[in-house]
């Protein structure tokens, strides 16, 4: 049974990411940490190879079904490279495989490759000129080891009914 | 076997004409000069993927159908519908594109291309703004500075380092790629020496975050030679080549901007950071800007889909501006698709205007948000669509993709990608730049010929042929339903 | 093919001598012959209607990147005029830079027939070419920019003539196009890296050469190549005050190699390169001084440049003064620098009869057209849409051939512009045969268009019917009518088809793309040498370079026999 007390614990670690949040919800004696940050979806070149060989081939699949996390908010959630991953927004949520980001630090920040599994969560506000928020709102990342990824059909059933 | 020079990829905005093709027996079975992504589509394109026939949904289900049944219901689809979008066209060649105005203006709908999630804010900055750019060549010849903000060519024009900016032998400057190869050395070098350090000493690392964002601009912003920064939120694998690396707070490029415009006007902020950047260091990067002789910056979705969007655009368009009153810059969009620019070119000469266009009314239209397809889709207003040389399904928004596929959809493609999944009439489509030749616009508008190397699968059309056919059917239609109208007379 | 019998018209045509005669004009098969089976041709009744050879423009920006991007950055400017689509014509949008369908149906409204594209980056040729493909209803041909050419600057900085003359020769085969154009030579290069040239003789930085090394060398290019027009210039300076010095010097330059008699060069749009005072505020008309010397000389031909007071956009090549432009009106400013070969600059620009300045310029127009006392010197154009956009022509026919029209559109202007003005002592008032000659007998004759502007027997069919009857009709009065008359054709033949009647199109044609066929003595060898430094000076493969023959719809290529 859930208790109904949570504590909120800010940190301001830099000067630069100004809203890092942890939020504990006390669950019994289980600990779930959500972490808020800012979502990135983008090319890599993986999905730019993966889909030259056809959006329902594996290599999309892998290529385009995970997102990167800075290193040490994975380590915040107690993720390793490659663990499942629930991220939420107010338009949906996904389940995608973590990897640490290769290069230098990005906390607060989360990239998803463009693809069926970005799209299934980014903002579609288009600003009165076309052009959904596809970078920089807000979501909420998880630990997901229970649930699984979709696959490509499995998702275009789910979202759209085909 | 034969050995194809001079190929043009069809892939991204950087259009790489280089590219040698060796055929054997209708078979790509080499490439050489490509990027990965180039091999990936000469030597994949002809993938179990790849829809052999038309279809068409019948109880639920695509089956297959005879090529004049698809036009026909294509046709139908699209002459009896009120407000259909059209959309897609950056993967196609101009001759196509053509078509694709024609069709929209004969059934009043609306005519968007994949600017409209790309660089449509870009088009929409050039509005208000203007543009001081020039083509490739210019930078490869003279820039001895070279920005790519918001963008990562290492992973989305994979070549254009090598062709056109820091690793290229120009008449006024030379590559750099020598002094790129001495730096991952010495880095490679540095790394090992912290991790012994790091295993000696055991002592609070500094951060991450400390060491690199925060690094002052390195002496080699002054040197004489080709010099490059890349400004991004995150460290991009292009960041790894710079000379320096500025990690900018997400959504804030507008502000960096607007700072970097007053000091580049030798005015004074009061102020210790912007955007995350600590002022002193901002400077020396200002300083850089307006001692080179020739510099240029490249800017791809980090600005135009952050917060502000377009007015991203318009900001850099403005620095760019004033900078040419100090020396000689030049500003260029990073496109995505390999003829996404001949899409908006293609539409500009015909209708006035380069995508979000409405033909309802008899006359085109522009009005970004209102006949932007997007905003259509969100709004729910249109009642049918037609998918060319795209694939909506997996790139657009969830929301939008839940409109689109409640009304009839018809999907012209090669691949059987999520969009054709999901169409009520799906026509087969030839690669263009592999099966068929035509034309298209690369990043800095320059024209190149695609050429065609192989044959397309037996009974597969241009996607060119496919629309002419679809029109031809709707001008048919529409022409049996004037005359049911006066009486049959 | 459709025989056709224009009776009774009243006939201009300035090549042939024709001053107002009241005659037949008989078609067949897209040309004028002698006479036809009156029985079988279609009849037009021309009594009382004034007939011309088709329009001619010399000089208008109608397709290429450059108008194009104009295009696509001022949607503001289309608005203003939306064109809807008919059950014979497409839709699209006009003003100042209308689409391409749009274009052509303008055109032909007016009686225009032919137009000449003047600016092409070569390496952009092929987007020039779809463009051009897309204007139906008239003949078009286009100019490449050479005058910044690498090859170009390299070959006269040596002093090589003919290799300069073979590589012209390769040029505009492979863009398809018909003349050499010129756009502040040397100043284009300079602008690579933001600096201009500032007189003739100026040394371009990096390639040790001046603009008048670069005028003369290609004027002794375009003779050894028998080229049908002349080199046709933008001179340096354009738009600077004080420049009509600029202007007489580029001329006086040129005399060496005018050897006999004949036009070695075209000044376009001269009212920019007219100007005297040496600042904004004291900005005073250079014409007299110019047309002084244009009397006297026979070496060089002119377009006006004719100011309209209208919001408008200014493109043009002169990337360096686009800039100036934008320093001086903050517009929304365009620059785009083409890779060894040239640059570009688009500005909106909005003249007013309230700014001193814009109305001088207006004034120097006309006074150029009307002091230059013969009209075979001095064409009329805008430059569209730099001066001012192309259906407003027939403002200017209005103020050429009436003194009342002028001094009318004058009293509206700035008090300063009136007092400098030349126009009130200016009495001459163009005929309806100096018309001819200004909007067509004249500019094909400079373009060496052997088959336009003229009604003679093998001349193409293309001709112009207007509702002027010069025998009731005072066109300096009733300048308004003329005006109107001038904007809506009764008739325009084009090929010996009628495709537009009452100012209304009534059928679609294709028009053709005309290409210099240049033949060399030698046939012109790319040689290796040439093949390495292509890959050097381009970022795109000399395979892709050219404007193959499937780009151009409906191509006319004119053979030329260089001397070379």
């Amino acid at each position: 049974m859930l208790r109904n007390v949570s504590f909120y614990i800010f940190l301001k670690l830099t000067l630069k990411y100004d809203s890092f949040n942890f939020l504990l919800v006390r669950s019994g004696n289980m600990t779930q940490q959500k972490l808020h940050v800012t979502l990135l979806t983008g090319r890599t070149i993986e999905q730019g190879v993966g889909k030259e060989y056809g959006k329902s081939s594996s290599e999309y699949f892998e290529a385009c079904s995970m997102v990167y996390m800075d290193a040490g908010d994975m380590k915040k959630l107690g993720l390793k490279n490659g663990a499942n991953v629930l991220v939420t927004t107010p338009n949906g949520s996904v389940v995608l495989r973590a990897f640490k980001h290769p290069r230098g630090s990005m906390p607060g920040l989360i990239y998803i490759p463009y693809g069926l599994w970005s799209n299934a969560i980014v903002s579609y506000a288009t600003s009165s000129i076309g052009m959904p928020s596809f970078k920089g709102t807000p979501a909420e990342v998880e630990a997901a080891p229970d649930q699984s990824v979709l696959t490509m059909k499995e998702l275009l059933k789910k979202e759209f009914g085909r | 076997m034969s050995v194809i020079n001079a190929v043009t990829c069809p892939i991204c905005g950087c259009l790489c004409d280089d590219i040698e093709v060796t055929v054997v027996e209708n078979e790509v079975v080499k490439v050489k000069n490509g990027c990965a992504v180039c091999e990936a589509k000469y030597l994949g394109y002809k993938s179990k993927h790849r829809i052999r026939q038309p279809l068409i949904r019948k109880d639920g289900e695509l089956v297959p159908t005879s090529m004049k049944e698809a036009v026909h219901r294509a046709g139908e689809i699209l002459a009896n519908a009120k407000y259909p979008i059209l959309y897609g066209w950056s993967s196609t060649n101009s001759e196509a594109q053509r078509i694709g105005v024609e069709l929209a203006e004969e059934v009043g709908g609306v005519l968007d291309n994949t600017a409209v999630v790309c660089h449509g804010p870009s088009l929409m900055g050039t509005q208000e703004a203007g543009i001081p750019t020039s083509t490739l060549g210019q930078i490869r010849h003279r820039a001895d500075l070279i920005i790519y903000w918001g963008c990562d060519p290492w992973s989305a024009h994979p070549r254009h380092l090598e062709r056109y900016t820091s690793f290229t032998e120009g008449r006024f400057e030379d590559s750099e790629w020598k002094s790129y190869i001495n730096k991952v050395k010495a880095a490679a070098g540095r790394k090992k020496l912290l991790s012994a350090q790091r295993v000696a000493k055991k002592k609070p690392e500094v951060t991450v975050a400390e060491s690199e964002a925060f690094n002052k601009p390195p002496e080699t912003l002054q040197k004489e030679g080709r010099k490059l920064i890349v400004i991004d939120v995150r460290k991009s694998m292009t960041a790894e080549m710079a000379d320096y690396f500025i990690q900018v707070e997400p959504n804030k490029d507008y502000e960096l901007m607007q700072a970097m415009r007053a000091m580049v006007k030798d005015e004074d902020l009061d102020i210790d950071q912007v955007a995350g950047v600590p002022m002193e260091y901002l400077k020396e990067v200002v300083d850089t800007l307006v001692n080179c002789k020739f510099g240029v910056v490249f800017f791809g979705m980090g600005l135009t889909q952050s917060a502000g969007k377009f007015r991203n655009i318009e900001v850099a368009i403005s620095l760019i501006r004033d900078l040419n009153l100090r020396t000689k810059f030049v500003i260029m969009p990073m496109r995505g698709h390999f003829n996404v620019s001949g899409a908006n070119i293609v539409f500009a000469w015909q209708s006035g205007y380069s995508f979000g266009i409405d033909f309802s009314l008899g006359y085109p239209r522009y009005n970004p948000g209102e006949t932007t397809s997007m905003d259509v889709l969100l709004r729910g207003e249109s009642d049918a669509a037609l998918v060319v040389a795209s694939d909506p399904v997996a790139t657009f928004p969830k929301k939008a993709v839940q409109h689109l596929v409640k009304h009839p959809l018809i999907v012209i493609d090669p691949h059987m990608n999520p969009t054709a999944m999901l169409g009520d009439v799906v026509f087969p489509s030839a690669f263009v730049g592999i099966e068929v030749e035509g034309t298209a616009y690369r990043m800095d508008t320059v024209p190149l010929p695609l050429k065609k190397v192989v044959e397309p699968p037996e009974g597969v059309m241009s996607d060119e042929e496919i629309l002419k056919k679809i029109l031809e059917e709707v001008r048919t239609i529409k022409a049996k339903n004037t005359k049911n109208r006066m009486g049959g007379a | 093919m459709a025989e056709i019998l224009i009776e009774n018209g009243f006939v201009f045509d300035p090549l042939n001598g024709i001053n107002g005669e009241r005659m037949d004009i008989a078609i067949k098969n897209g040309k004028i012959v002698r006479s036809v089976n009156t029985q079988k041709a279609k009849k037009i009744n021309a009594a009382g209607l004034t007939v011309m050879p088709g329009g001619v423009d010399v000089h208008t920006h109608v397709a290429g990147h450059e108008v194009n991007t104009g295009r696509m950055i001022r949607p503001e400017d289309h608005v203003k005029d939306v064109v809807r689509k008919t059950g014979l014509t497409r839709s699209g949008v006009g003003y100042s830079i209308p689409t391409t369908f749009v274009t052509g149906y303008r055109y032909s409204k007016m009686g225009y027939t032919t137009v000449m594209n003047p600016s092409m980056a070569p390496l952009g040729a092929k987007h020039t070419h779809e463009e051009l493909n897309d204007i139906p209803m008239l003949d078009k041909a286009t100019f490449p920019l050479l005058g910044d050419w690498w090859f170009v600057l390299e070959n006269l900085q040596k002093g090589d003539l003919e290799g300069c003359a073979r590589h012209v020769a390769w040029m505009m085969e492979t863009t398809k196009g018909y003349a050499i154009k010129i756009v502040n030579p040397g100043g284009l290069e300079s602008w690579g890296f933001g600096r201009n040239v500032h007189s003739i003789d100026d040394v371009v930085p990096n390639f040790d050469i001046t603009p008048r090394d670069i005028m003369c060398g290609l004027a002794k290019v375009n003779k050894m190549l028998n080229l049908p027009h002349t080199i046709h210039l933008h001179t340096n300076n354009l738009g600077i005050p004080g420049n009509y010095v600029t202007t007489l010097e580029t001329m006086k330059a040129l005399e060496s190699v005018a050897t006999d008699g004949k036009p070695v060069a075209h000044i376009t749009h001269v009212q920019f390169s007219s100007f005297a005072g040496d600042n904004w505020g004291n900005l005073r008309s250079g014409a007299e001084e110019i047309s002084k010397y244009i009397n006297n000389h026979s070496h060089m031909t002119l377009d006006m440049g004719q100011i309209i007071f209208s919001d408008t956009t200014t493109m043009t090549a002169d990337g360096p003064f686009e800039f100036t432009l934008y320093q001086l009106s903050g517009r929304k400013w365009v620059n785009s620098d083409v890779e060894t070969e040239t640059s570009g600059g688009i500005i909106p620009m909005h003249y007013k009869r309230k700014s001193a300045v814009n109305a001088t310029q207006w004034s120097i127009g006309l006074e150029l057209a009307l002091l230059i006392k013969d009209p075979w010197k001095i064409f009329m154009t805008t430059d569209h849409p730099n001066a001012g956009p192309f259906f407003e022509y027939p403002k200017i026919l209005a103020w050429l051939t009436s003194k009342k029209a002028r001094l009318a559109t004058l009293a509206k202007c700035h008090k300063k512009a009136q007092k400098k003005s030349l126009l009130p002592s200016i009495n001459r008032e163009l005929s309806l045969y100096e018309l001819a000659v200004v909007t067509r007998a004249g500019q094909a004759k400079a373009l060496g268009l052997k088959g336009k502007g003229h009604l003679g027997v093998g001349a193409d069919a293309d001709v112009a019917i207007y509702n002027i009857n010069p025998e009731t009709l005072d066109i300096a009065k009733k300048y308004k009518t003329a005006r109107k008359a001038f904007g809506s054709a009764v008739y325009t033949i084009k090929d010996g088809q009628v495709v537009v009647k009452d100012g209304e199109i009534v059928q679609t044609v294709d028009g053709r793309t005309m290409w210099l066929d240049i033949e060399t003595a030698e046939e012109i060898e790319i040689g290796e040498e040439m093949k390495r430094k292509f890959k050097q000076y381009w970022t795109v493969e000399y395979e892709n370079y050219p404007v193959f023959d499937h780009y151009v719809k409906v191509p006319e290529a004119i053979t030329v026999k260089a001397s070379v």
